[in-house]
């Protein structure tokens, strides 16, 4: 794995779209020109609110939108400076990258550690290869050895959440496409789950692109935020800078000029900026 | 007593020759979530082709591979055009597309055949013999025999290889399965052509008791209450269930017929599923439905 995590020239981000444009069934336009980077060993997130356009986003890196009636209609998506916007979503997990989908997934009916094994259906390996790589994600989440014989449907949120991961890193990815991992989940196993992720970005060097509603939580996770607002990026930055802008604070994180408002307030809170004309 | 055990043991051989349809709808259903309706005009078509090739002078092996490879080039066929512009659609729309399936199977199979019964001999001789003072079918044992070997080749394949374990998880979750990289284009292709493969056995098995004809694409039916006794997703459940069905109905037929009135066989195995279904619908060893709340 950790062969596989260094990168194999290391110039340009790992992964770049330049101004793609999404189009669902031909007619309905999801992305309109959305442009990022994912540096090599960076960690990107990708906010915004419901029907962003973030989903999407991933789904058009992985490839999973054409399964979807989707398509990339415009722009183009390098990985290593290769365009791979026409491959098909095995050979995109070939090259290493792999998306983790929101709700996690899991295969009900398998156990644990057949959906772990599951991650490692395009790479051929041995049996003593597969062994050091099912203790490997062991070693991350514990939780998961004990739960190894139980069937997926039958654990809890959070364990299927890390699973799921779990059978991601399965696939010895270089970037991992996070969608949503904190959905569902107590506050307080989101941000266990996102530790995890952390360790996994420095001591494996594993890029991570996460999409997140949970805007704080996202920020104190990445290096680099971009906000996506109607399928366009409205503003990126450093995580930060972005956690500090007023107007992110204001819309994201409910935090207005006077503090943070009481529910009460909220209720009549209109939005009277936007960003887009 | 020895009546008896002549009725229950003729009951158990003929439900392994049910359970070997219910196999191949198991596969399919077990990868791909669809019911397979097209699976009975799967094993006229296989058995037609066999016979068929065989009447036009091909060894014996030489017809079973060519039907084989036929098996195996139809279940590319079918991934190729039925399967994979419906990914992720509904699973009604897969079952309607079985249907329509069905429908050109057995129309390309008497177009291209004919459509006159044929006589299927595999040489195995179908005579009574005596396991102390019972009497058993050779060919009977003959059929359980492949039945058992069939079914213990697939149970491995399924729970222990990579493949294997692919076609699981794609029958769980498609969309995961591939966002995992497991391409759902070769995991369609092998379970059509395991089906087809156990759906020529199964041809030549029914195909050598009732001559192969039309009527064999009506076996299906037979196969629907084999299923929900055994579950549709497990191996094991086709062989119970066949096992089942088989015993009931003919034990129906001697010890219930006086009373009701004779044909029992025909109807009891539907009535039998139809009790099964109110007391446990997921079948004896199918998967259960696991809901998160």
């Amino acid at each position: 794995m950790p062969a596989s995590a260094t990168p194999p020239q290391a110039e340009g981000p790992l992964l770049s779209l330049n101004s793609i444009e999404v189009v669902y069934d031909h007619v309905i336009l999801v992305l309109r020109g959305v442009s990022l980077d994912v540096p090599r060993g960076g960690i990107v997130a990708l906010l915004g609110a419901n029907g962003a356009g973030k989903t999407t986003t991933l789904k058009a890196v992985s490839n999973l939108l054409r399964s979807e009636r989707g398509a990339v209609t415009k722009g183009t998506i390098h990985l290593d400076g290769q365009r791979v916007d026409a491959l098909t979503p095995t050979e995109v997990v070939r090259r290493g990258v792999i998306q983790v989908m929101e709700g996690r997934h899991c295969f009900a009916h398998l156990s644990v550690e057949e959906n772990l094994l599951t991650g490692a259906y395009t790479g051929r390996r041995s049996r003593a290869e597969l062994r050091a790589d099912l203790e490997r994600v062991y070693g991350y989440f514990p939780r998961l050895k004990e739960k190894r014989r139980t069937l997926a449907g039958y654990t809890s949120g959070g364990e299927q959440q890390m699973t799921a991961v779990g059978r991601a890193l399965m696939t010895r990815p270089r970037l991992i496409l996070l969608d949503e991992p904190s959905m569902g989940l107590a506050p307080q196993l989101a941000e266990e789950i996102l530790d995890i992720m952390r360790r996994l970005n420095q001591q494996q060097g594993v890029s991570f692109l996460l999409a997140e509603q949970n805007v704080a939580a996202a920020l104190r996770f990445a290096h680099h935020g971009y906000i996506l607002e109607n399928g366009r990026v409205v503003m990126e930055g450093q995580a930060a800078q972005l956690a500090n802008n007023e107007d992110v604070k204001e819309f994201y994180l409910g935090l207005g000029k006077s503090g943070r408002r009481s529910f009460r307030d909220a209720k009549h809170y209109r939005r009277r900026k936007r960003w887009l004309a | 007593m020895q009546f008896f055990l002549e009725v229950l043991i003729g009951g158990l051989l003929s439900g392994v020759m049910y359970s070997l349809v219910a196999l191949g709808f198991v596969l399919i259903f077990k990868a791909s979530g669809v019911f397979n309706f097209a699976q009975g005009a799967m094993v006229l078509f296989a058995a037609l082709t066999f016979v068929s090739l065989e009447e036009r002078g091909l060894p014996r092996w030489g017809a079973l591979l060519a039907s084989l490879a036929i098996m195996l080039g139809l279940a590319l066929v079918i991934e190729r055009v039925v399967l994979r512009p419906l990914v992720n659609q509904p699973a009604i729309s897969l079952l309607m597309a079985t249907i329509g399936l069905t429908f050109c199977l057995e129309g390309l199979a008497q177009g291209v055949w004919g459509s006159v019964v044929k006589g299927l001999d595999l040489g195995i001789p179908d005579v009574p013999f005596d396991v102390k003072g019972v009497l058993v079918s050779q060919f009977d044992l003959f059929a359980a025999a492949i039945a058992g070997f069939l079914v213990a080749v697939l149970a491995l394949f399924f729970q222990y290889t990579r493949v294997g374990r692919a076609l699981r998880a794609v029958a769980d979750d498609h969309q995961a399965a591939l966002s995992l990289g497991i391409p759902l284009q070769t995991v369609w292709a092998v379970v059509w052509a395991a089906a087809g493969a156990v759906a020529l056995v199964a041809g030549l098995l029914w195909g050598s008791r009732l001559g192969v004809q039309f009527a064999l694409s009506v076996i299906t039916l037979k196969a629907l209450p084999v299923l929900i006794l055994g579950g549709f997703t497990s191996i094991a459940g086709a062989i119970v269930g066949g096992l089942l069905v088989g015993a009931s109905e003919k034990l129906a037929e001697v010890y219930l017929g006086p009373v009701l009135g004779g044909g029992i066989e025909n109807w009891f195995p539907y009535v039998l599923a139809l009790l099964f279904l109110l007391v446990r619908p997921e079948g004896l060893f199918g998967e259960k439905h696991i809901d998160r709340v």
